[in-house]
């Protein structure tokens, strides 16, 4: 297998798919590098119907002649260049002729990292089965059944309906969908919405498909509650609070865009997101950026910035410029959305001081009060030092205590030993000669 | 023992799991009814993110720890061992 690429593409979500194919069909060689078991990032994720635009670039993809690694990831990026791959259960040796990690050259590098959910603390949040909204979606498309389960579904964000929609096409009973955001807060986005066709109806269908289930809008769940597991949330609308029992909590308020590798490569952030000019180029050159790390905007923009960043790297300037110019029409749409998940300060009041804060360390509120600062709190408390590094309670105490996550170092996930050492130490790690 | 056309099968903890192909890991021990790890302060803890981000899923695969459970599909035979007893 080619290890060598003019384009490595890391992601295979909308804008990683876009700008693999159009980087290919322009006659390049191309590499895609997934974490995932199969193409479509989190919102394509099979195991459940695919829309027709998902199904178009898939078929897009795998007839462009691109490399595809799926199910590894990037752990480090050790010169220009270069990058290193691992892959997913490198040591589950099912297959001992497989290779569990990769180096890999580039000429450019198209990051297209996607987004994960912002979790916030409450107390009760670390009870098994209370997951992220996307969390149970992924589990539902990952066999997980859902039939008659009941669910809450809290947080804020389209992403609720979208899941609550998909949910209850499963047999899931929705109990309740609680939007933080009031529907003033809101006004925007519909009106975005309003002038968006696809999306207009996208958002009705889901509605629609939701139509039993109540949506209240400034709702959130103040506690989860249950021993071993889940067995019931408290709501709270408006000062009042209630009780309702439930199967699964799905909560995720909105998306927090995955930037760690970005950064770790030198490219600017400006207010979390990755900086790019109109082509998607970060600030180092050769190395571009395309859909939920450059501002949360959904697929079409991700489409439309992979697409430019695809045809920008291949040298199609005037194909990309025009495409820059519709990307400049959607923006509008990132800043109502940013808008309407706009989060409501009481939410910073819900976890208690022995609420867990950081899930790896078990790090709680009470030891986080006073810190000066992320790395305050993680030199003291080991905030943040877990395997997740800091990707879960950074959301958190971002919006907690304004700390901003910063410090990216190799490796940019958890990776084994056996990556970093030359292939002939590697193999001797891993049947160690037996001493005398 | 062979296998019903259309699923495969795992052990979680020991126990037979019939989970369709495509199944993740996270998907069978949730199928289980089984927490994934224990917390470092001793809580029962089972998959939050669902896309390798957060690392709750973690489990022992074929012997080898530490795997994130929502990036593995299930293979037949697979053997998984989680921390802890099902609740």
């Amino acid at each position: 297998m080619s290890r060598e690429f003019d384009v490595l593409v890391v992601g295979a979500g909308p804008a990683g798919i876009a700008a693999a194919a159009t980087a290919a069909e322009s006659g390049l060689h191309v590499g895609v590098v997934d974490d995932n078991p199969a193409a479509g990032g989190q919102i394509w994720r099979s195991g459940a119907l695919l829309p027709a635009a998902a199904q178009r670039w898939k078929a897009r993809l795998a007839a462009a002649g691109v490399v595809r690694l799926q199910g590894w990831r990037i752990v480090d990026c050790p010169e220009p260049g270069a990058a290193r791959a691992e892959r997913n259960g490198a040591e589950i040796t099912r297959d001992p002729e497989s290779e569990g990690r990769r180096d890999l050259r580039y000429r450019h590098l198209i990051l297209a990292t996607g987004a994960r959910e912002r979790f916030l603390p409450f107390p009760g949040w670390t009870l098994p089965n209370v997951m992220g909204a996307g969390g149970l979606d992924a589990m539902v498309r990952g066999g997980l059944p859902i039939a008659g389960k009941r669910v809450v579904v809290a947080g804020t964000g389209p992403l609720l309906l979208a899941v609550a929609a998909h949910l209850t096409s499963r047999g899931a009973r929705i109990v309740a969908i609680c939007e933080q955001a009031s529907a003033a807060q809101m006004a925007p986005l519909m009106m975005q919405v309003l002038r968006r066709p696809g999306k207009l109806w996208q958002g009705a269908s889901y509605r629609w498909a939701t139509k039993k289930s109540r949506y209240l809008t400034r709702c959130w769940t103040v506690a989860a509650l249950g021993d071993e597991r889940l067995r019931s949330a408290i709501l709270q609308r408006d000062g009042k609070q209630w009780c309702v029992e439930c199967d699964v909590l799905a909560c995720g308020f909105h998306l927090v865009p995955n930037t760690e590798l970005a950064a770790l490569l030198g490219c600017r952030l400006e207010n979390g997101f990755v900086a790019t000019d109109e082509r998607m180029q970060t600030s180092v050159p050769g190395i571009w950026c395309a859909g939920e790390p450059t501002g949360i905007g959904g697929v079409e923009l991700s489409l439309l910035e992979g697409q430019i960043a695809g045809l920008a790297a291949a040298g199609k300037t005037s194909a990309a410029r025009r495409l820059a110019g519709r990307r400049r029409g959607a923006l509008g749409f990132v800043r109502a959305l940013e808008r309407a998940c706009q989060l409501d300060p009481q939410i910073r009041d819900l976890p208690r001081e022995d609420t867990v804060i950081c899930r790896c360390e078990d790090v709680r509120l009470g030891a986080l009060l006073g810190r000066g600062g992320w790395r305050d709190a993680k030199l003291h408390t080991r905030c943040g030092m877990g395997p997740c590094q800091g990707r879960i309670c950074g959301g958190a105490t971002e919006f907690l205590f304004g700390w901003h996550a910063d410090s990216v170092r190799p490796p940019v996930f958890p990776a084994l030993v056996s990556s970093f050492l030359e292939p002939d130490a590697a193999s001797e790690l891993a049947s160690p000669k037996e001493a005398l | 023992m062979a296998e019903a056309a259309g699923s495969i099968t795992v052990t979680v903890n020991g126990v037979a799991v019939r989970v369709t192909p495509g199944t993740t890991v996270a998907s069978a021990t949730l199928i289980a009814g089984t927490q994934t790890r224990v917390s470092v302060a001793g809580e029962p803890r089972a998959p939050l993110c669902g896309m390798g981000i957060c690392f709750e899923c973690r489990v022992t695969i074929d012997g080898a720890p530490h795997q994130r459970s929502c990036q593995i599909l299930c293979e037949p035979g697979m053997q998984v061992t989680t921390r802890g007893e099902p609740a």
